[in-house]
């Protein structure tokens, strides 16, 4: 039957986790209804097309007048219009916010502008959700970017008080921004092979070690600087320029030989790709060390996993290393740095060399 | 004497933006009251702003402080332009008025705008300082409390009832007005709110006096309607019963929170019965009427009134427990007892009663429905002052308003002596469960008036209070309360409709009617076998389009037919479900341009006392024909299956009665040659216990047209329930008992556009039936995560708001309950467990459940109680018994107070002050908040945080699992909603669900704000939807009422746990 007209409203909001689903999934009432009809809800209570078709457009219209109050997750704990029990809410917000990784692998590291939301329709096509999926996720990184740019304070703790999210979600939305603001490339073919969650990992690591909130109990001297303080968006400039110094470690013909023989001491024996380690670690040394050195232009910034990928993790793959190796090297090639007694920044160096190694190990895949 | 009202405007948040070059707003307040207007400073350039205003007073007259809401607007300040409104708020302070209900109002309220809907919220704070008024003339009536329950409320207990009280107002519609011409659309909604809201007041002032004149203190069932005439008005009327209530020491008001559990009383006071101690209610003073209006001689233009009634007959009663000769004796003594009743129920005008469930003991016997319905032309209201035009009463409209509500009066006046009337013939002296509404389209209007007609006991009816029992031991009625209500009222030598008698089948001394159709809620102590289940009769009649007297003779011609068939379709799905009592009967009969819809609800039961119901037969008419009997054959076995399914759903396995019953004086059915839907023929002969409905037939279908195949098929296409699923439209779902505490009340309006041009009859039924069989079948879908869950007080209204469209709206509320009735002592384990699938799943229980002990036994005593109903009858009134005598407790209790502190009229006595100040003092012993003003503050408090406090609502007068501690006002709210972008807000539906889900949260807010945590007897009265979708237009009026309380769980002493807040920390575990 057809109705003119067709309203259910509970006095308590009543909300399907299903239907949820589908909605936030992009599909369309009709296709809603063939969805859940497959999926049985029919014959588990004698129910008719009708009545999940009724049902299914009741559902969406208050997940569209919700929709606007969870543009701001913290204004539906305090508005009037739904009674809502609390925990009903948090799911709500989780999974509004909730995105797939093959979309948002499509959108990291780029700028989040109306041109990017032009292209959400091959996205779309490309990764098989729905356009308007697409623009929910879309906007919601938008969203969640505009808030936070601008506030002090850790990074995760804003998003997941701004936003009420869980704190899996608040971290992986710490990556997005944090992506997002320093525009890392990701979409190169070469990184390809990577997933969201590797670089949401990554981006992790960044965020604790790189940034000038990941310094600390730092006591700021002056007003500059503590507002400086709290800002984990950003790359540390004053550490960017630091790594500069690294470059001794190549430059440095000496330096450079001596830290080869540590590594190669240490690791013989260790293990079977010790031939090619050898031969590489000059090459490998230069690679980690120039990114270092050339951080401080965005450009090398923005090309920071390519170039992890091209100068250390591409020419050991080919080597045939396997992650053990991997882990032993790079373990090694960072403590013999300490034994070098010329070599005075081992502060930097540990700050520089911990994240690499753990983005490396998360990046490079057997 | 006057009154001083105090409002403070603390804060806003969430305001829209009204500036879009800064998105922000510069919002200032007004606060208006009477003719009085303060503004608070602008707060610029925020969403959320900050007033902290000075305490704004007004010293005004007690009168206003009832009529006039306290009327709060938020401006948007504009330097160079006039100041944008963005919304309102209409605050009733009429809960301040009264000492024993909120002492604060305050909280966050919905702003709200008619035609952007609720944007933001604002923050007030409302005192009222009153004087004591002891002015005898004085025209206002604060402190009388105002119940929509149609109970005695759970935490009073009724000193007196005194009866009827009504009142009308009439008014022009500001909508009808020459202004609103020229007016904004904004400006005329706010015209008609706050117009409706002034009338209301006024309306319950008025009733207020009445009720004060009485010496009443309190009233109870208060049903408040508006009717919109257009052209020639609003008028706003209600009716109500008038109390004398005491409130109940918190501490000795154990139970009183819900019927779920009637059986906790010991087993020893079971047997008292309840009349032997002489209580005494009497219903003194008789009711005073106000409006003596002489009907105008006959002149209501043409006066079509056409009267149905509908009853089904009971018992008399029988002598004392030792088988006195009931028989012989029950003439006599029914007319001693009717002389004694009548002489006090005859001083009042109308002996009426709104009242659907009553102390024990006030009702004797039911007769049965009685109802009346008069059609009226709206505009030929014959008014001598006036002449005959309506456009001479726009003109003089001083004069009219003076005069017209008289001739409603009248109106309303004949069709209340018609109910009176009917009453009397069924040998009955009251009416209970009494309703009036009516149904308008252009110019017609059908008032309607239902009610049961009943005996109630004369020990309540006798004008002195203090002489009990001196001389009523000769009238001592010792029929069980399970099954005395159902004895004959009326001479069974000289019955009022031809019915079949028996002997009542649980006391076996006094007669019974085959059937019984009330309007009252089925007596928690009355016997039930089985379950009960929502029973609807549908009908659609094509009408002639016309104008004036011609429509009005036409729909007067219709109506006898409608009620005819709606009857018979009762009772024919009551033998369907092999049932054989209806109670909470509402027929509803709308008027459309070219339609009659006719809805009858009620919810069926198995009266253990009365006879099993015979089945139904099918007869051919032309008994030759073969091939037609193999049809008829193939009907009458899904007839029969249908009903032994349904006698297995329901668990209908009455008791097998041995032995015969004795000297039936009931004369041989008479020959059935044409029973063919004769409500009134029954047939199952009495001396002979024959259960199966087949071999008997009672009811004799007989099909001689396609009307009747259709009919049939109709009646065996009702959807069954699903499994889990149980539905009534009354308070009690016999045969539940455990309820387990989640709540979920729910409104679902649907609007059907009718196609097809030139509809039958036939196919419009079709049509309308699918569209309220669809309707519960959506609620069942949706509900399905509560199971196992009963559908309760499922209240439909129909109209026809237009042309070719029929409009339903539904009220309900799910409640859970525990399904392991077997088990022998139910631990906390099914309870919880109950708990937290809901929890899981789709609803929202918004209370943990109780999980004390106290529940189990009461669980246990229910459960052993239900048990033992289905098979074996006398454990089953004793069981009933059981509640009794609690009841009775409580009610013996009050008989002793009263013989303390009889003083007629006079609100306070010693004895209450004292059990008030207990109540109290056990209040604040109990919780760190000793009243309702700290309470409120308390939630204040946290307005910048996110607490809101969970408000539950439901329809029936008390929540599972909680017990009332405070009635805090009547809630009464009106409000409008109009779009010009109605695509824009998601066509007709989108507009609709917003605005109810507004109306919900205005409703919660408010409640909130009076320190309460509940809305119980809950209503929608009035949904009216109007669409223009080529203009892109639509508008929609709705009414809703209801009881603010505050409730605590029934196991503790605090509160319930009322912000999300708090609940959060207990839910958590279960959310993540």
């Amino acid at each position: 039957m057809a109705m003119e007209l067709d309203v259910f409203v509970g006095n308590t909001t009543i909300m399907d986790e299903e239907v949820y689903q589908l909605w936030l999934d992009g599909y369309t009432v009709s296709d809603a209804v063939k969805v859940r009809m497959e999926g049985g809800v029919m014959e588990e209570c004698e129910a008719s097309a009708d009545v999940l078709l009724s049902d299914t457009m009741d559902q969406y219209r208050t997940f569209q007048m919700c929709e606007r109050l969870l543009y701001s997750p913290a204004k539906l704990a305090n508005q009037l219009l739904f009674q809502i029990p609390p925990h009903r809410q948090a799911i709500l917000i989780e999974r509004y916010y909730a995105f797939d990784d093959a979309f948002v692998r499509e959108v990291l590291g780029k700028k989040l502008s109306k041109g990017t939301k032009k292209d959400l329709d091959d996205i779309s096509a490309k990764t098989n959700v729905t356009l308007k999926s697409c623009r929910r996720q879309f906007d919601n990184f938008k969203r969640v970017f505009k808030v936070v740019e601008e506030l002090k304070g850790p990074l995760v703790e804003n998003i997941r008080q701004h936003f009420l999210l869980s704190d899996k979600l608040a971290r992986d939305y710490a990556a997005i921004v944090f992506f997002a603001n320093n525009r890392f490339e990701t979409g190169k073919r070469k990184l390809q092979y990577l997933t969201f969650q590797d670089f949401a990992f990554c981006a992790g690591q960044l965020i604790n070690n790189w940034t000038v909130g990941a310094v600390g109990e730092q006591i700021p001297t002056d007003h500059q600087r503590s507002f400086r303080f709290y800002m984990d968006v950003d790359l540390d400039k004053e550490f960017l320029q630091e790594l500069k110094e690294l470059k001794i470690l190549i430059t440095d013909k000496d330096l450079l030989d001596q830290h080869k023989s540590l590594v190669c001491t240490a690791l013989r024996g260790k293990t079977k790709a010790f031939n090619e380690m050898e031969a590489n670690f000059k090459n490998l040394s230069r690679g980690l060390v120039n990114i270092a050195a050339k951080l401080t232009n965005t450009k090398d910034v923005r090309d920071f996993f390519i170039d992890l990928v091209e100068k250390f993790i591409e020419p050991c793959r080919s080597d045939r290393w396997t992650a053990a190796d991997m882990k032993l090297y790079l373990t090694h090639y960072t403590n013999s740095a300490h034994i070098l007694d010329t070599f005075k920044h081992q502060v930097v160096w540990d700050r520089y060399m911990g994240v690499i190694k753990s983005c490396i190990f998360k990046m490079f895949h057997d | 004497m006057p009154g001083k009202l105090k409002a403070k405007i603390v804060a806003g948040r969430h305001l829209p933006v009204m500036d879009r070059a800064s998105d922000l707003t510069d919002a200032f307040v007004e606060v208006k009251f009477g003719n009085t207007t303060f503004k608070t400073d602008v707060c610029p350039k925020s969403l959320n702003p900050q007033w902290n205003s000075e305490w704004f007073k007004f010293e005004v007259d007690d009168e206003d402080l009832q009529d006039e809401p306290l009327q709060v607007t938020v401006l948007d300040h504009d330097t160079y332009s006039a100041n944008d409104a963005i919304g309102k708020v209409y605050i009733d302070i009429d809960p301040l008025l009264c000492n024993e209900a909120a002492s604060v109002i305050s909280g966050w309220f919905p702003i709200y705008d008619t035609i952007h809907g609720i944007r933001g919220e604002i923050n007030v704070l409302v005192k009222v300082e009153l004087f004591n008024d002891l002015n005898r003339f004085r025209q206002s009536s604060c402190g009388v409390k105002f119940f929509c329950t149609t109970s005695i409320p759970r935490c009073y207990r009724a000193a007196m009832v005194h009866g009827f009280v009504e009142e009308l107002v009439v008014n022009e519609d500001p909508e009808y007005q020459w202004i609103d011409r020229i007016r904004t659309p904004r400006a005329s909604n706010e015209a008609r709110q706050r117009l409706i809201s002034l009338m209301s007041g006024e309306l319950q002032r008025k009733i207020g006096l009445k009720v004060l004149e009485m010496g009443g203190n309190a009233v109870v069932g208060y049903l408040q309607c508006f009717d919109l005439e257009g052209e020639s008005g609003l008028v706003v009327r209600a009716i109500g019963t008038a109390c004398t209530l005491d409130k109940l020491s918190s501490g000795s008001a154990p139970n009183t929170a819900t019927h779920t559990h009637p059986n906790t009383a010991p087993a020893s006071n079971a047997c008292n019965s309840p009349s032997k101690d002489g209580k005494e209610s009497p219903l003194a003073h008789g009711c005073r009427s106000t409006h003596n209006s002489p009907v105008h001689s006959a002149c209501s233009a043409q006066r079509l009134s056409q009267n149905f009634s509908v009853s089904v007959p009971t018992l008399i009663f029988t002598g004392m427990g030792s088988g006195g000769s009931a028989g012989k004796e029950a003439g006599p003594l029914k007319t001693l007892l009717r002389q004694q009743t009548q002489t006090a129920l005859e001083q009042r005008e109308f002996p009426f009663f709104t009242l659907t469930s009553f102390p024990p003991g006030f009702l004797v016997h039911v007769g049965g429905v009685v109802s009346a319905r008069s059609v009226k032309l709206l505009d030929r209201i014959h008014n001598p002052a006036l002449g005959n035009t309506r456009s001479y009463k726009l003109l003089d409209w001083n004069s009219v308003t003076a005069d017209e509500p008289e001739t409603r009066d009248a109106w309303w006046e004949e069709i209340r002596q018609e109910i009176k009337s009917h009453a009397k013939a069924l040998g009955c002296h009251a009416v209970v469960g009494y309703s009036e509404s009516t149904s308008i389209c252009e110019e017609v209007c059908i008032l309607s008036a239902s009610g049961t007609a009943a005996i109630l006991n004369p020990r309540y009816m006798r004008e002195g209070c203090l002489d009990i029992g001196i001389v009523d031991h000769r009238f001592e009625d010792p029929s069980p309360p399970s099954c005395g209500f159902c004895h004959i009222p009326y001479d069974e030598l000289n019955m009022p409709f031809p019915t079949q008698l028996t002997y009542c089948y649980h006391c076996r001394r006094q007669k019974v009617p085959d059937v019984l159709f009330t309007t009252i809620d089925l007596p928690p102590e009355a016997a039930v076998t089985g379950k009960g289940c929502l029973i609807q009769a549908r009908l659609c009649r094509l009408k002639k389009k016309a104008q004036g007297e011609v429509n009005a003779t036409a729909i007067s011609n219709l109506l006898p037919f409608m009620e005819y068939e709606l009857h018979t379709q009762l009772m024919n799905k009551l033998k369907l479900r092999s049932m054989n009592a209806l109670f909470g009967l509402r027929i509803q009969i709308s008027i459309g341009e070219n339609m009659l819809l006719g809805l009858a609800s009620a919810t069926g039961v198995y009266l253990t006392a009365l006879p099993a119901p015979g089945g139904i037969q099918i007869a051919g008419k032309t008994p030759g024909d073969l091939s037609n009997e193999h049809h008829i054959l193939t009907i009458q076995k899904r007839i029969n299956d249908t009903i032994a399914k349904n006698k297995e759903i329901y668990q209908i396995n009455p008791p097998e009665l041995t032995e015969e019953v004795v000297g039936s004086p009931i004369p041989e059915p008479r020959q059935r040659s044409r029973l063919f839907r004769s409500h009134s023929e029954s047939s199952d002969e009495v001396s002979e216990l024959d259960l199966s409905h087949g071999k008997k037939d009672a009811f004799v279908l007989e099909i001689d047209d396609t009307d009747a195949v259709e009919d049939i098929h109709s009646l065996l296409t009702d959807a069954t329930i699903p499994t889990g699923f149980n539905s009534c439209n009354t308070e009690i779902m016999p045969g539940i008992y455990n309820w387990t505490s989640a709540v979920q009340m729910f409104t679902s309006v649907r609007v059907f556009r009718l196609s097809n041009a030139n509809l039958t009859n036939q196919g419009l039924n079709k049509i309308f039936t699918d569209l309220c069989e669809n309707l519960l079948k959506s609620f069942y879908f949706k509900l399905r995560s509560m199971i196992p869950c009963c559908l309760c007080h499922l209240n439909f209204t129909v109209a026809v708001p237009e042309e070719e469209l029929i409009q339903v709206a539904v009220t309900a509320v799910a409640m859970t309950y525990d399904k392991d009735q077997t088990q022998e002592k139910p631990a906390e384990k099914p309870i919880t467990k109950g708990c937290i699938e809901t929890e899981e799943q789709l609803q929202f229980p918004m209370e943990l459940c109780a999980d004390s002990s106290s529940t189990n036994t009461q669980l246990s005593s229910k459960i052993s109680g239900v048990q033992e109903t289905t098979n074996v009858s006398s454990r089953a009134a004793s069981v009933d018994y059981g509640s009794f005598a609690d009841r009775c407790s409580t009610w013996l209790e009050l008989l002793r107070l009263k013989a303390h502190t009889i003083r007629r009229g006079s609100v306070k006595t010693s004895r209450r002050t004292q059990s008030l100040a207990h109540s109290v003092s056990s209040l604040e012993r109990s919780s760190p908040v000793p009243d309702g003003r700290s309470r409120s503050l308390r939630s204040t408090r946290g307005f910048g945080g996110s607490s809101v406090t969970v408000v539950k609502m439901t329809p029936l007068s008390f929540l599972p699992g909680t017990r009332i501690i405070k009635y805090l006002g009547i809630i009464n709210m009106f409000f409008i909603r109009e779009t010009t972008s109605l695509r824009e807000e998601g066509g007709v539906s989108g507009f609709l669900h917003s605005f109810i889900a507004e109306v919900f949260a205005m409703v919660r807010a408010h409640v909130a704000a009076l320190g309460g945590n509940a809305v119980v007897s809950y209503s929608m009265k009035e949904c009216v939807f109007m669409e223009n979708p080529n203009k892109n237009q639509a508008q929609c009026l709705i009414n809703v009422s209801g009881d603010a309380v505050i409730c605590v769980r029934e196991t503790d002493q605090e509160p319930v746990p009322s912000n999300i807040g708090q609940t959060c920390t207990s839910e958590t575990d279960g959310a993540t």
